[in-house]
């Protein structure tokens, strides 16, 4: 195991969104501040620090996690991915932001980020996810603009397009 | 229409405050906060933070003190408070002292070795107990802490009340919430010294009126603090106004240190300190006919506004002052406002703003009524409604309602089955034994506010000595550029509520052109923008105020086009259209011309204007509506410019073993006037219900009696997920407002003021009760269905030592036994050795006795999300050796403070030792904050971690070398103060 010292300062190496990029962490930074202020990706956004609000929400190696509870040192050499790759060729929405847009599943956007990759976490798994289902993923969300409906509507009507079913 | 701002925020390309870069050689903040409720700020030491490499300045109140004045507030009692706390805090979590350095880590690094020594005051948290003679005194020199009230008397109350048939009354407890934006606090802020000005970029969401707070708190005119919000916010509902505070904080540290200084709260700060709404008692009153029609209504508010009253506080209570009354027809009020401050957090806005606390009293007492005359809520309701046939309808307090048909909106919202369907479910449920209840809420939305109501707070004879406050202008301007494109500003800050989206609807509408041609720039600058005194996005104001500004614009815009192309078309202006992107004669489209080339005109060839036209093309509509008058010599007031209805009835199911709510079935009906944007209105409406949801059942900031905060995390303050989330069924009539040219009414608050309500009206048909305690959490119904726990049977309490009960705070108790493989002789020993106790004790950095029986710990400890170092002072007593020892001390630290007690005792059990260990202490700070569950869970881990490196330091490895050292007690109480990490 890397040892890194109190006040060392040490290079982090991630693939994020499919391109390789190193920038220094200390022993402490935490993966969402090593994004958004090492790295520049500020499309990951800090709701509470503490786990709870699902704002931070990356995938690490394929499986959405807290970036504010794993610290950059420990994904030195993962797959990160966040929601500035999800978007195709020249910015083309995919279904699942298509699907958001459609149901008004956002209003000002600060928590939407986190909750678009736990959605793609859940709809690589599970195709055809119920609406408890759903809604049980997005439990670990905290949103405070929408109320959820149109969230929900928005991701069982993504699953739908991505089966290949008329939306 | 789909909104035009998601492509960016859906790809991460949103812009918020905290997303752009900071200027070159900016200092990040930390602010240091008070874990005392009420305290005198005996020292502050800043020694230790300012050795840390990277800290580079830390600023405490009286340099504040020094180059500031305290902020502007709406009352001329001295309650001074300045951007940070002076002499004394008043409550937990206020800012104490503020840590510079290069970046954020290192700041907090400094902030935790801040060292401040507080001499604990008495203090008051229910407001009933701080307005009796005895209670603390939060503002000396004010002399009370009831520093507002004024009684108001509509009509004749009196003789209606003399007359009255019958009398109904209730008493309401509306208590602190807020509803916490995903995004915290963000603050840039740049001193520069050339001009004496500051330049700040801050997520602020106005009201603008607290500008010149912060510009007269600076010390500068209002032209030299540039104040610029970012083009993305993360939500707000009211809060991000109490930003203004660290605004000027931020900039004063900018100019002591002569750098930008960059700030961004996080979540533990903005449950502790950032917003609440304030908690209101209300006894209402009702003279009554036997049929249920309301003669009269006595109002008697207690309005709670925590430590201090920031402006523009007290707004909640007098911004429905007009509206008093709601959707019924009643002639005669008596109202007495009772403004309270207790070393609670400082109230501000939050979305409803006045509103739910006056439904929760009305629409409560409207149900009692029909319970106490054995009548039909529904019938209650519509018996007293306002009829459709009087609007513009005058209230007795001075409002001026503008439309609506409220029986007939609820007509529809009870009809095509709802209301059966509501009941068949309720007999259903009651038939298979279940507890289920109808609730009912009407509601008078208020939208744009007249800022002149808050001058109702002072009597008329002062009102006219000041002058007459009134109006609420709105500012928007279109410019077009010299190829003819669109761009907007405006005078509200983005909150997500799709603003450019409805201002390029408006704009697009009025000029013929596609909203997505049209660039809508929210981002404030109160240098370069036009704004007024009503500026920023709260109370409703969007529709009814910025969008017909926007309108106005251009319109202004439309017309002088208009006349540029009629010249050159040779027609007259009048016969001039605009459609799709062209500009042309309505008899013959054909002639025509580019919408681009005419307003091109006005920049390239001023020769071709008419005569009476200037060059360029830049319009700002101003709209402020004649509807809004200062309030009268009588205290009349029209509080607001538009009155929306909104009506809901639901059906609730409460588990009658757990006491636990469910929402069954919601419906909700609006009428709103026009709708600007069907879309974004019931995104509204979806969102402000389960805001009103969560006020209903789960959101509560609590205080314990001395004043400890206990709701410091979103583990501790509930927010509603999606799993408690019920679905609702929306409804809309439309009865166009004739005050705005749109016909657009305020709807984004309506159901914050009504869901509330709504469902406490269903939980108290449901359980047969009179008082609904908000939020109506499991252990409060089960409280009231089955009585308070009952007290724990004695042998379980008798050997609990009591806490020195005074640090306030949450008190935990807890007992245990270990068994160590040595002798009592030994362990004692062990215990009493501090060198011993230092390496024992997890997380122990330091132990020294300071005199007989007395001794000094450091000690770095977690819980949860919050981790510290705290020093620890602990005396040994009652000491039977190598038998008992009774601890007492404290535990201090930047995370909170303790008190406590406990007691140890050795017995020979087998080969070695049987420990026994119980203790009481109490907890105040963020420690308190973060919740007991988690102190409990991580005090015991400490624990065990103790005693497992207690056995092995008297293994055989060092069976030789043994101390005493009860430290461990002590080490305990620390740990379970602090909870423990490892």
């Amino acid at each position: 195991m890397q040892r890194v010292g109190q006040n060392e300062r040490v290079p982090v190496t991630i693939t994020l969104n499919g391109r390789q990029v190193t920038a220094l962490a200390t022993s402490r930074t935490l993966l969402s501040d090593f994004l958004r202020q090492a790295v520049g990706a500020t499309g990951t956004h800090v709701g509470c620090e503490h786990g709870v609000c699902g704002c931070c929400t990356v995938m690490i190696d394929g499986v959405a996690g807290r970036s504010c509870l794993a610290l950059a040192v420990q994904v030195d050499g993962c797959r990160i991915d966040t929601v500035e790759g999800l978007a195709g060729e020249g910015g083309a929405l995919n279904a699942l932001q298509r699907a958001f847009q459609a149901n008004h599943a956002l209003q000002c956007g600060f928590c939407t980020p986190g909750i678009l990759m736990s959605f793609t976490d859940l709809l690589a798994r599970n195709p055809s996810p119920t609406e408890q289902e759903v809604r049980e993923v997005l439990g670990g969300h905290i949103c405070r603009c929408t109320g959820y409906a149109g969230i929900v509507a928005a991701v069982l009507q993504a699953a739908a397009e991505m089966r290949g079913e008329a939306a | 229409m789909r909104r035009l701002e998601d492509a960016a925020l859906l790809t991460g390309a949103g812009r918020y405050a905290d997303d752009l870069p900071a200027p070159a050689g900016t200092l990040h903040a930390a602010i240091v906060r008070s874990p005392e409720a009420h305290a005198r700020i005996v020292r502050i030491d800043a020694t230790r933070a300012l050795a840390v490499p990277g800290v580079h300045r830390v600023i405490t109140g009286a340099e504040i003190q020094a180059i500031s004045d305290p902020f502007l507030i709406v009352l001329k009692e001295p309650i001074d408070q300045w951007s940070l706390a002076v002499d004394r805090v008043r409550y937990v979590g206020e800012a104490v002292a503020i840590v510079l350095a290069d970046d954020r880590y290192t700041a907090e690094d400094g902030a935790e070795l801040v060292e401040v020594e507080y001499e604990r005051l008495p203090a008051v948290v229910d407001p009933h107990k701080a307005i009796q003679p005895d209670a603390p005194i939060l503002h000396e020199r004010a002399g009370t802490n009831e520093v507002s009230s004024r009684r108001f008397v509509y009509g004749d109350p009196e003789t209606a009340f003399a007359l009255a048939e019958r009398t109904v009354r209730i008493t309401v407890d509306y208590p602190r919430s807020s509803y916490t934006p995903m995004e915290c606090f963000v603050v840039v802020a740049e001193y520069r010294r050339a001009s004496d000005s500051y330049d700040v970029f801050a997520n602020f969401q106005g009201p603008f009126s607290a500008h010149p707070v912060m510009a007269k708190s600076l010390r500068v005119p209002g032209s030299k603090l540039r104040l610029r919000t970012p083009a993305d916010s993360g939500g707000s509902f009211g809060i991000k106004l109490s930003v203004f505070p660290y605004i000027v904080l931020m900039s004063l540290a900018s100019r002591l240190c002569g750098r930008p200084v960059n700030w961004v709260e996080d979540r533990l700060e903005h449950l502790v300190a950032a917003n609440s709404g304030p908690n209101r008692t209300t006894t209402v009153e009702a003279a009554v006919t036997a049929d249920g029609r309301i003669q009269a209504l006595r109002f008697d508010n207690l309005e709670d506004y925590g430590a201090y009253l920031r402006a523009p506080m007290p707004g909640p209570l007098y911004r429905m002052q007009g509206a008093v009354t709601g959707a019924y027809d009643i002639k005669h009020v008596e109202l007495i406002n009772r403004v309270v401050l207790t070393n609670k957090m400082p109230a501000a806005l939050v979305r409803g703003f006045g509103g739910p606390q006056l439904y929760l009293a009305i629409e409560r007492l409207v149900q009692r009524i029909a319970v106490e005359l054995d009548l039909d809520p529904l019938d209650v309701i519509r018996r007293n409604l306002i009829p459709a046939d009087s609007f513009p309808y005058r209230t007795p307090a001075g409002a001026l309602y503008d439309s609506g048909d409220y029986a007939k909106a609820i007509d529809k919202a009870v009809g095509e089955g709802r209301l059966e369907d509501l009941k068949r479910r309720r007999d259903e449920a009651r038939a298979a034994g279940k507890l289920y209840g109808i609730g009912f809420a009407t509601v008078v939305e208020p939208g744009m506010s007249n800022m002149g109501y808050l001058s109702t707070l002072v009597p008329n004879h002062v009102r006219e000595r000041v002058g007459p406050k009134n109006g609420a202008v709105s500012m928007v301007t279109v410019n077009v550029d010299p190829v003819g494109s669109v761009s907007v500003t405006a005078d509200v800050t983005v909150q997500g509520q799709g603003h450019q989206t409805v201002i390029a609807q408006v704009v697009a509408e009025e000029l013929g052109l596609d909203p997505r041609d049209i660039s809508v720039n929210l981002e404030m600058d109160t240098q370069k923008d036009q704004w007024s005194i009503a500026a920023g996005t709260y109370s409703c104001r969007f529709s009814p105020g910025t969008a017909v500004a926007a309108h106005l614009a251009a319109k202004r815009i439309r017309e002088k086009v208009g006349r540029i192309a009629a010249k050159q078309l040779n027609v007259r202006p009048e016969e001039i259209e605009f459609a799709g992107g062209r500009v042309f004669a309505r008899s013959n489209p054909d002639n025509g011309m580019p919408f681009a080339r005419a307003a091109g005109t006005a920049h390239w060839s001023p020769v071709l204007l008419p005569e009476d036209d200037e060059p360029g093309l830049r319009e700002t509509g101003i709209w402020s509506p004649p509807q809004l008058d200062p309030p009268s010599s009588k205290d009349e007031i029209n509080t607001s410019l538009t009155y929306g209805f909104v009506f809901d009835m639901c059906g609730v199911e409460i588990d009658p073993v757990t006491m636990e709510v469910r929402v069954d079935r919601y419906i909700s009906m609006h009428d709103a006037g026009r709708l600007l944007n069907p879309l974004i209105a019931e995104g509204q409406i979806h969102g402000a219900f389960v805001q009103g949801l969560a006020s209903a059942l789960y959101e509560e900031f609590v205080y314990d009696d001395a004043g400890a905060f206990l709701s410091g995390t979103f583990a501790d303050y509930l927010v509603p997920t999606a799993c408690e989330v019920p679905p609702i069924e929306i409804l809309h009539i439309e009865t166009p407002s004739p005050f705005t040219p749109l016909g657009a009414k305020g709807l984004a608050e309506g159901n914050c003021m009504s869901t509330p309500v709504c469902i406490a009206n269903a939980i108290a048909d449901a359980l047969s009760i009179r008082d609904v305690p908000l939020p109506a959490t499991p252990d409060r119904l089960n409280a009231i269905m089955s009585g308070e726990e009952p007290a724990p049977p004695p042998d379980l309490v008798e050997a609990a030592p009591e806490p020195r009960a005074a640090a306030g705070g949450q008190a935990l108790r807890g007992r245990g036994e270990f068994q160590v493989p040595a002798p009592p002789a030994e362990v004692w020993r062990l215990l009493l050795d501090p060198e011993n106790l230092r390496r024992v004790i997890p997380g122990c950095h330091k132990v020294e006795i300071v005199g007989e029986n007395v001794y000094r710990a450091e000690v770095s400890l977690g819980v949860g999300p919050v981790r510290g170092r705290f020093t620890a002072h602990v005396r040994l007593s009652d000491l039977k050796t190598e038998r008992f020892a009774r601890l007492s001390g404290s535990l201090t630290g930047p995370l909170g403070s303790s008190e406590g007690a406990g007691d140890v005792t050795l017995e020979p059990s087998g080969d070695g030792t049987r420990i026994r260990y119980e203790y009481a202490i109490t907890l105040a700070g963020k420690v308190a904050a973060v919740g007991s569950r988690m102190i409990e869970r991580a005090a015991g881990m400490v624990i065990g971690q103790f005693f497992e490196r207690l056995v092995t330091a008297v293994g055989p490895a060092d069976a030789g070398e043994t101390r005493p050292g009860l430290l461990q007690r002590i080490v305990g109480m620390l740990r379970r103060l602090a909870g423990g990490g490892q």
